[in-house]
């Protein structure tokens, strides 16, 4: 289970953007979380990915409620959650290949001698072509770049994923593809998923629940 | 797909401003470089393949005007001032790029430690800097100085502990800039320590800046030196560096001889403007870029 409890979070504590959030993803569940742009949905997302450390409330992970966030929440926790944002330019760091940015997690825990079959495994699942992988962000659309920060997100085969806003920027088709992508890694490993959005459309055909931002937090 | 087009055509912002806008500009790097160029040639061959002493005393053609034998004239014990400005701008080049190297080398780690631990660590070492800051770099530098024998290595280091203030700054101000944006999220999330975070994509988003604040740090060090030699606390007056040849003919000035003190002024001005001049290029040509890269 990745439980919010009673979450209130902001980047100023005299002013919450998110007050008292209750939320709850089961193993293998996918839950749409629905609001206006400008909500504190965003905000909660990291709260859930452990970026973000709430002011009041708790997060438990699996049983077991977070001590830190960030760097001080232990590795295994982190990458526990993989965590796809809205916008790729911003989440992809400019110096990387792509080929690099979806080995990065590997290498940043350890994962080093296997981090070459993966990324061509990961590629192949998002549909990167190899030339693109030597690519670097700027080298490539936006739709290429968010399908190499999903395969990033999957790379550790995290049992959780986090989407904020993870179509936002993207045309219809691409749209498609990676909701498949996401979809398809769930049913082969049970992941939960907790994707945030705005289009109630989307969210309502691809997630078993959709809960609108006025049901999970308070004003 | 139409402003993708539109931002590819947009010139930067150095090549927008018209014809004499950008002639002055190819001059200024031009000029520049090939000051630089010359410096360096001058200072790295002259030395081995002119094999002159330049400590050569002739006490009979002392404080001879510029001739073709003396291109720049001699001193008051009759050695060659081109010589001697050579050698002198040997020494202080010499200082200035080790203390710029060593200060910004200082500064981009106490910045980038403070920048990406952030919290009470970047208060505690900011309010350091900022106490330093108010001290006057020369007298600060004039109290590192005072606590060796007079050499290089005191002088390198005494400008070196002076100067790395303001580089920290900058680079502080970029790792936290950097540090708030998403893909800093993404590494956390992908079990990045600190550490990496900070060196894998901290520390490769400032270079550029800290790379700028060397080569600007450069003729400010140099001028560092020439300003301890000259108040007599650099380097002995034996070893010419440019700030001990304009301190030995200060006398001679009172006395009419011009020259002593005019070449070894225009060899620390020269370069100074020079280095200052490609630095400036370089620093255009990063903007416009860093402009695009926040418009994204």
């Amino acid at each position: 289970m990745l439980e919010l409890r009673a979450v209130t979070a902001g980047y100023d504590r005299r002013a919450p953007v998110v007050r008292d959030a209750h939320l709850t993803v089961a193993p293998g569940e996918a839950v749409g979380l629905l609001g206006p742009s400008g909500c504190g949905k965003s905000t909660l997302a990291r709260v859930a990915a452990l970026l973000h450390r709430p002011d009041a409330g708790e997060v438990v992970l699996d049983g077991t409620p977070v001590r830190g966030f960030r760097h001080r929440a232990p590795r295994e926790q982190r990458t526990a959650i993989g965590v796809v944002f809205q916008q790729p330019r911003l989440a992809a760091d400019p110096r990387l290949r792509l080929a690099d940015l979806i080995a990065e997690p590997l290498r940043a825990t350890g994962r080093r001698a296997s981090a070459a079959d993966r990324v061509r495994e990961l590629a192949g699942t998002v549909g990167l072509t190899p030339d693109l992988l030597g690519r670097r962000p700027h080298e490539v659309s936006d739709g290429q770049l968010q399908r190499a920060c999903l395969a990033r997100a999957l790379s550790l085969r995290p049992r959780w994923l986090v989407c904020d806003e993870m179509t936002a920027m993207l045309d219809a088709s691409t749209t498609a593809a990676l909701v498949r992508v996401v979809e398809d890694y769930r049913a082969s490993t049970g992941a939960g998923l907790l994707s945030v959005g705005h289009d109630r459309t989307l969210l309502t055909r691809w997630c078993d629940r959709t809960v609108p931002w006025e049901a999970v937090a308070a004003g | 797909m139409t402003t993708d087009v539109d931002v590819a055509d947009r010139k930067p912002a150095w090549r927008a401003h018209g014809a004499a806008r950008r002639s002055t500009h190819v001059l200024r790097l031009r000029v520049s470089a090939a000051l630089v160029a010359v410096t360096v040639l001058a200072v790295l061959l002259v030395p081995p393949l002119v094999q002159l002493d330049q400590q050569a005393v002739d006490l009979a053609a002392k404080l001879r005007p510029p001739s073709w034998a003396h291109p720049f004239g001699t001193d008051d014990v009759g050695r060659d001032l081109l010589l001697r400005c050579v050698y002198g701008l040997r020494v202080s080049l010499l200082v200035g790029v080790v203390a710029a190297l060593t200060a910004t080398v200082i500064g981009t780690a106490v910045g980038a430690a403070a920048g990406a631990l952030g919290g009470w660590a970047d208060r505690l070492v900011m309010r350091l800097v900022d106490t330093l800051s108010s001290v006057p770099h020369l007298l600060l530098g004039i109290f590192i100085v005072a606590m060796f024998r007079p050499g290089v290595w005191p002088v390198v280091i005494s400008v070196a502990l002076t100067h790395w203030l303001s580089t920290a700054r900058i680079v502080r101000a970029e790792v936290l800039s950097l540090r708030s944006r998403p893909f800093v999220d993404a590494a956390v999330s992908g079990g990045a320590s600190r550490w990496r975070v900070t060196v894998r994509h901290l520390l490769p988003g400032v270079l550029p800046q800290a790379g700028l604040a060397a080569v600007l740090m450069v003729p400010h060090a140099m001028w560092h030196e020439s300003a301890l030699s000259f108040l007599g606390l650099g380097l002995p007056t034996h070893t010419a560096s440019l700030g001990t040849l304009i301190q030995g003919a200060r006398g001679s000035l009172l006395a009419g001889q011009w020259w002593p003190t005019l070449f070894p002024g225009l060899f620390l001005i020269l370069p100074t403007l020079a280095i200052a001049g490609l630095a400036g290029v370089w620093r255009e040509r990063i903007n416009p870029r860093r402009r695009s890269e926040l418009m994204l």
